[in-house]
């Protein structure tokens, strides 16, 4: 395991590659209705992802990044076009559909951590566990071991309130690994952060993609965007550039 | 079905978590429905204490007793027919113990006088006023269902013979002989003295009704040197197969018109009476209880519920964010129900325990400064009153919980 201190530079940067096909949009629209305005949040993006990409998908305010990354996150439906997870068509399941697929396929991390603050770390991290209906054993033996992984192993029973800004966020980063879902969904991870926390963190993750995992960073910042191996931009609600980074 | 166990337990878990960190609200919250628990439970415990002093006091007689009667039990409303009705003669007893004894297989059993006078009793510097004295045969020792605490019932003999004999309730011997046993004492009502040959056991009174506990027996010719028989309400007690009810009734009642010579085309002009005319006129008492008890109840609950529902709805406002990361974490639209519905129903529940225990607490007060009203708290007091609070909870969590679970993840989420 990589020590958590260490930057993302400081170890070789590996490129996996890229495995079977999890995420396939296909000319996907979304619109809302502001009062009397319909606002074309996406006006038609293709996109695949497959499994062991590192993805970063950026784009001013009001590109449409965040509507396409709770379409990704199973959070949304899009309006028109066609989404597969896994093989399977979301675009089409109900409420309690989409929640299972985002209790099993997706490990969420905020920009504001949201934690449950009445919580220990321990218990935050075996929240989605309850909601798959794994058993109070099997529960605290993965828990335990996600927490572990993101380098907490001494911080288990603290409450988010005990805690600094980046062991919170490697405490929703553990929660979002300890299903083992086929991808982890980042929404400006390094936000809320100072930028050598920032850092430590991109270097989590630098080292949960080396370990097999699926990431995809949405970011408005360049320097964290460019951890990743893949970077999509979007503007005005449509793909502008699609490009590996080298 | 195990991730729906997992989901409650960890709902339940939340709910606790709540109410421990916001004590003050959800105990000011629970307030309504404490009120609403205390209300619903001293109202069972007056029905049940009614019930219970009610048939503490029917006790001393059996419900197999007929009584005759000049007056009815029941409310009337023509005075003056009744006014005017001939005296009931105790003398008829003898001619119905005539035909009970002819008649061993029919459906009355034992025929006894009963007259009854207020009067002080006497025992030296000790007296104890308006205690009603009884006249009676030694038959009705068969009839009374209440135990002798000492002593005997008068005999057949001494009946006959209208020896100044007495048997005295609970409250005149305790007044009288507060330190000794009354047995083989001399009491004295109005001029005569009377020699006490046995102590009734304690019955406990009840709201005014008749008790053994404030009596004197004695043979009622005895009485009869004391009170006027005519004007001590005269009437006969008959002692029935209670199987038999109503055979005993026409058969009684074919006796009285015989010997009180009535015609077939009169009227009857006395009244056949039995306990359970007083339990008919008690009920609509406990419903009037029952009713007014309901309507505060119900109010206090509905007030209470409301509370709850505000509460519900601010605790979902507050936690719009918590909602949308559960939800991202895959909480389905029932477990956030849930969640919120049993937050509601264990506010709900805390408040019915402590109204239960202020309930309890209340009646056993209630019991100690009333002893005469004998309170009932019972399980299944306790049962109705969790059951109301599980009620008012689902009730009045449901639509704020029902909102919570219909939000949109996206929306939640973004909430601040």
């Amino acid at each position: 395991m990589i020590p958590p201190s260490a930057t993302a530079h400081a170890g070789p940067r590996v490129t996996r590659p890229p495995g079977a096909l999890v995420i396939e949009i296909e000319d996907v629209t979304k619109l809302y209705k502001m009062g009397a305005e319909t606002i074309h949040a996406l006006r038609g993006v293709t996109l695949k992802i497959h499994r062991n990409e590192y993805l970063a998908i950026m784009g001013p305010s009001g590109s449409g990044k965040s509507t396409l990354m709770n379409m990704l996150g199973c959070l949304d439906t899009p309006t028109a076009g066609r989404y597969e997870f896994n093989r399977k068509n979301v675009a089409t399941m109900l409420d309690d559909e989409l929640a299972d697929i985002r209790n099993r396929e997706i490990g969420f991390v905020f920009q504001t951590f949201n934690l449950l603050p009445r919580s220990d770390a321990l218990h935050n991290v075996e929240l989605p566990l309850i909601y798959a209906g794994l058993g109070k054993a099997g529960r605290i033996e993965k828990a335990q071991r996600a927490l572990v992984n993101v380098g907490l192993g001494e911080r288990m029973g603290h409450k988010p309130n005990e805690l600094s800004g980046g062991q919170r966020q490697r405490v929703a980063i553990a929660r979002a690994l300890v299903n083992d879902p086929s991808i982890i969904l980042a929404d400006e991870p390094t936000g809320n952060l100072d930028s050598k926390t920032g850092e430590e963190i991109m270097a989590l993750f630098e080292q949960l993609y080396a370990q097999g995992n699926t990431i995809i960073v949405v970011t408005h910042e360049e320097d964290i965007a460019r951890h990743a191996r893949r970077i999509v931009r979007l503007r005005d609600g449509l793909i502008e550039s699609d490009r590996a980074v080298e | 079905m195990k991730r729906f166990i997992y989901e409650v337990t960890e709902a339940f878990r939340i709910a606790f978590s709540q109410i421990r960190a916001n004590k003050l609200r959800s105990a000011l919250t629970a307030l309504g429905v404490i009120i609403g628990i205390v209300a619903v439970t001293l109202m069972g415990t007056a029905i049940l204490g009614i019930d219970a002093g009610v048939e503490r006091s029917l006790a001393g007689f059996g419900d197999d007793v007929v009584y005759v009667t000049k007056w009815p039990w029941r409310r009337i409303d023509d005075w003056w027919t009744f006014r005017n009705r001939r005296d009931i003669d105790v003398n008829n007893i003898h001619a119905i113990n005539d035909w009970i004894a002819t008649h061993p297989e029919g459906s009355l059993k034992v025929a006894v006088p009963n007259v009854a006078w207020n009067a002080t009793v006497i025992r030296g510097e000790y007296r104890i006023g308006n205690m009603v004295i009884f006249g009676t045969s030694a038959d009705l020792a068969r009839i009374v269902r209440s135990d002798m605490k000492e002593g005997r019932f008068f005999t057949e003999i001494e009946s006959r013979s209208a020896r100044n004999v007495v048997v005295i309730g609970f409250d005149v011997a305790d007044a009288l002989f507060p330190s000794e046993s009354a047995l083989g004492q001399t009491i004295r009502i109005r001029s005569q003295q009377y020699t006490v040959v046995g102590v009734a056991a304690r019955q406990g009174s009840f709201l005014g009704m008749f008790s053994w506990d404030s009596v004197v027996i004695m043979p009622i010719d005895a009485f009869a040197r004391s009170f006027p028989i005519r004007w001590a309400n005269p009437e006969i007690r008959v002692q029935v197969d209670v199987a038999r009810m109503e055979e005993a009734k026409d058969e009684l009642r074919g006796l009285m018109r015989r010997v009180r010579g009535l015609s077939p085309e009169k009227k009857e002009d006395f009244e056949l009476n039995t306990q359970q005319v007083i339990r008919e006129q008690i009920d609509p008492i406990k419903s009037k209880i029952a009713l007014g008890g309901l309507f505060i109840t119900g109010l206090a609950l509905f007030v209470g519920a409301i509370g709850i529902m505000n509460i519900t709805y601010v605790s979902v406002k507050e936690r719009t964010k918590e909602i949308g990361t559960r939800k991202a974490l895959g909480a389905r639209r029932r477990t956030i129900l849930l969640q919120f519905l049993i937050e509601a129903v264990s506010i709900c529940v805390l408040g019915g325990l402590g109204g239960l225990a202020t309930a309890w607490a209340l009646s056993g007060v209630a019991g100690a400064l009333m002893p005469a009203f004998p309170l009932v708290f019972s399980l299944g007091l306790v049962l109705l009153g969790l059951g109301v609070s599980v009620c008012t909870g689902i009730f009045s969590g449901f639509a704020p919980a029902w909102q919570a679970s219909k939000l949109d993840p996206v929306v939640a989420l973004r909430y601040e």
